[in-house]
């Protein structure tokens, strides 16, 4: 009956509340700042009551003006062409010259292509694997086996990226390497075709383990009276898996992906510079090491800018692509 | 009474209802342990093995005898290690930027956190986007070493220190434990003892946050521990380069072989390889001593982490 009684406000009713509502928020908001007093009045009592949060922040707020911001406005350095007397921004204004340089490039087609397949490689098997493996660990039974499985996998994260290729060097080195007796017609370390593999599977082997734990923890919270109403309905081992454990990791993994596409053209300087050596160095040549060559080795500044600006751009709209589409699709987003 | 029998009639009947598992499900489960077996070998294997490579004797190494146990041990490739000065000056000068380099990482990161964390400071929001952009945007490499040209920071010390000084991603996870773990009522009775935000800050807050202390100060002090970047491109003189660095030089240099006039080319050059397998463990070591303290923190920080935004 109360619903029947509810009538549809019409269009100009509507209106009218609207257009008093807003009266009213108008008048609350003068009636406020009335009490408050003029800007000035008001912002005084702002810093008076938080001019310690301010204070508190403020050292952050230098730092990452300075280290980050700062930067940010030297990469007009990417359309002057770079003149040392006159500084980051005194350069002769060139425009795109430098990024059509680097479209010309010889090289650029495979570097784009090297960063492409390294970083797709790294991403798709980087983010499968830890979902697999936290899928794994849950169904220890045992606390004390769990905790142990999950302290061994979480050790090789901690390890440098330069310890990290030197394990490669030394299990994949041709005469001696554990690992190279299984391909012992194969220089691993110095063949293209092996490059990327080696890069991705590296990285799964040092940082799955530390990578899952987020899923495990979304995994130990999953109501337990989903399993038993699955296993009253016959539910085996697999089914539960696939019909309980799978739907309650989906939110978080696509959280997950979206921050990885963000860097599908970042794969990271270090551990790529590292593994490089002459023979591999057609397939291993990356954007990141490309400006590191151009830049620091043979100090072209303004060139080796232009291509760290093209990577951030492509970067940026590849994570705002990411994250609409999973609006869309999952209503998940990250901003 | 009851609910112990209960209990007890609980337990036997889960114990029936394992004994009555299926075919597919005794598959299922030998397939499980055996992949969890296979990982775990193939993680703590090729640790295990530079552990014992690193003193035994490297022409058993070299020949692939040594797999399970050391063989004719033999500490010389340590003894090289020890007299090599580069690793002194190398393990001094990663020592002094990691403790600094923390320490002030914590300074600035723990009161920013606290501030971002009040929901009365109204200004935050344009703050935290401030520091969120520059997750994903940044300058890039060469509008950086020419600022830190500029600044005079360039084959310094502070480069290791002050550029990396403030991780957003560690302040939010700071910021995300202060919001959801210290209960807003201590805020109110501070309030109303009249102490001031820094007094609660430091009386109140920071002594029921060790937990996310000690995470978000292990994620630093990794970070300045494994940092090879920036020796590589802003460190010129090798008396302040990081261990990292020297590390990277003894790995490279020691590829000929570095042994002693005595030695024939394969001896030399499988010595190398045992002072390979020792200064890796020699660089690893303090991480590896202070993991098993840290471990129990590890699934807390990450959670924390994650439920930000």
């Amino acid at each position: 009956m109360a619903q029947a009684a509810y009538k549809k406000p019409t269009r100009a009713e509507l209106r009218a509340l609207n257009k008093s509502r807003k009266k009213r928020e108008i008048q609350e908001k003068a009636d406020r700042r009335k009490r408050l007093g003029p800007w000035y009045k008001r912002l005084a009592r702002h810093f008076r009551l938080y001019w310690q949060l301010w204070l508190m922040v403020s050292p952050a707020m230098f730092l990452v003006i300075l280290f980050s911001y700062v930067p940010m406005y030297g990469v007009q350095l990417a359309f002057r062409r770079y003149d040392p007397l006159k500084g980051l921004t005194g350069g002769d204004w060139v425009g795109f010259e430098y990024f059509e340089k680097f479209f010309r490039d010889a090289l650029f087609f495979r570097i784009i292509g090297n960063t492409l397949r390294i970083s797709m490689w790294t991403l798709v098997m980087g983010f499968i694997a830890p979902i697999f493996l936290a899928l794994l660990i849950n169904q220890i039974g045992g606390e004390k086996t769990k905790k142990f499985v999950q302290t061994i996998t979480y050790m090789p994260h901690f390890i440098s990226t330069v310890v990290m290729v030197s394990m490669l060097n030394i299990f994949l080195s041709p005469d001696s390497g554990l690992i190279a007796k299984l391909f012992p017609t194969i220089n691993l370390m110095g063949n293209q075709a092996a490059f990327t593999p080696i890069y991705w599977m590296s990285e799964i082997w040092q940082h799955c383990g530390w990578n899952c734990i987020i899923y495990l923890a979304a995994l130990a919270s999953v109501d337990t009276s989903l399993y038993e109403a699955a296993k009253i309905d016959g539910a085996g081992r697999l089914q539960l898996i696939r019909y309980v454990d799978i739907p309650a990791l989906l939110p978080t993994a696509g959280i997950l992906l979206i921050m990885n596409m963000g860097s599908v053209l970042g794969v990271g300087f270090e551990k790529i510079f590292l593994m490089q050596n002459t023979l591999n160095i057609q397939a291993s040549e990356v954007i990141s090491t490309y400006t590191y060559r151009i830049g620091i080795l043979s100090t072209q500044f303004s060139y080796s800018t232009a291509i760290g600006l093209f990577n951030s751009v492509v970067n940026f709209i590849f994570l705002i692509m990411a994250n609409q589409i999973a609006k869309k699709v999952s209503n998940t987003s990250l901003f | 009474m009851a609910t112990a029998l209960a209990s007890k009639v609980k337990v036997r009947a889960e114990k029936r209802k394992a004994q009555h598992k299926t075919v597919s499900d005794w598959i299922v489960d030998t397939i499980i342990v055996i992949l969890l077996v296979a990982i775990v070998a193939s993680v703590i294997y090729p640790l295990y093995f530079i552990i014992i490579a690193s003193f035994s004797d490297p022409a058993l190494v070299a020949q692939g005898k040594v797999t399970l146990i050391p063989q004719g041990v033999s500490f010389r490739g340590y003894e090289k290690i020890i007299m090599d000065e580069r690793i002194w000056t190398g393990y001094r000068n990663t020592i002094v930027y990691s403790l600094v380099g923390t320490a002030v990482n914590l300074l600035v990161t723990l009161p920013t956190a606290f501030a971002l964390s009040r929901a009365e400071f109204k200004p935050r929001r344009i703050i935290l986007f401030l520091f969120t952009f520059t997750m994903f945007f940044g300058g890039g490499l060469i509008p950086s070493y020419l600022l830190m040209k500029d600044l005079g920071i360039l084959n310094s010390m502070w480069v290791f220190i002050l550029p990396g000084a403030f991780s957003v991603y560690n302040m939010i996870i700071a910021r995300s434990f202060f919001e959801t773990s210290i209960p807003e009522e201590l805020r109110d009775a501070a309030q109303v003892d009249g102490l001031s935000y820094f007094s609660y800050f430091i009386r109140i807050v920071l002594p029921l946050s060790g937990a996310i202390i000690a995470v978000i100060g292990l994620y630093y002090f990794v970070g300045h521990w494994n940092d090879y970047f920036t020796g590589l491109i802003y460190i010129r003189d090798l008396d302040k380069q990081p261990l990292q660095n020297i590390l990277q030089m003894i790995l490279l240099s020691n590829q000929t072989g570095q042994g002693a006039a005595s030695m024939s080319a394969l001896e030399s050059q499988n010595f190398a390889d045992q002072i390979k397998f020792g200064v890796i463990i020699v660089s690893t070591l303090p991480l590896l001593v202070i993991y098993p303290f840290l471990q129990k923190y590890f699934n807390k920080g990450v959670m924390i982490g994650a439920i930000k935004g």
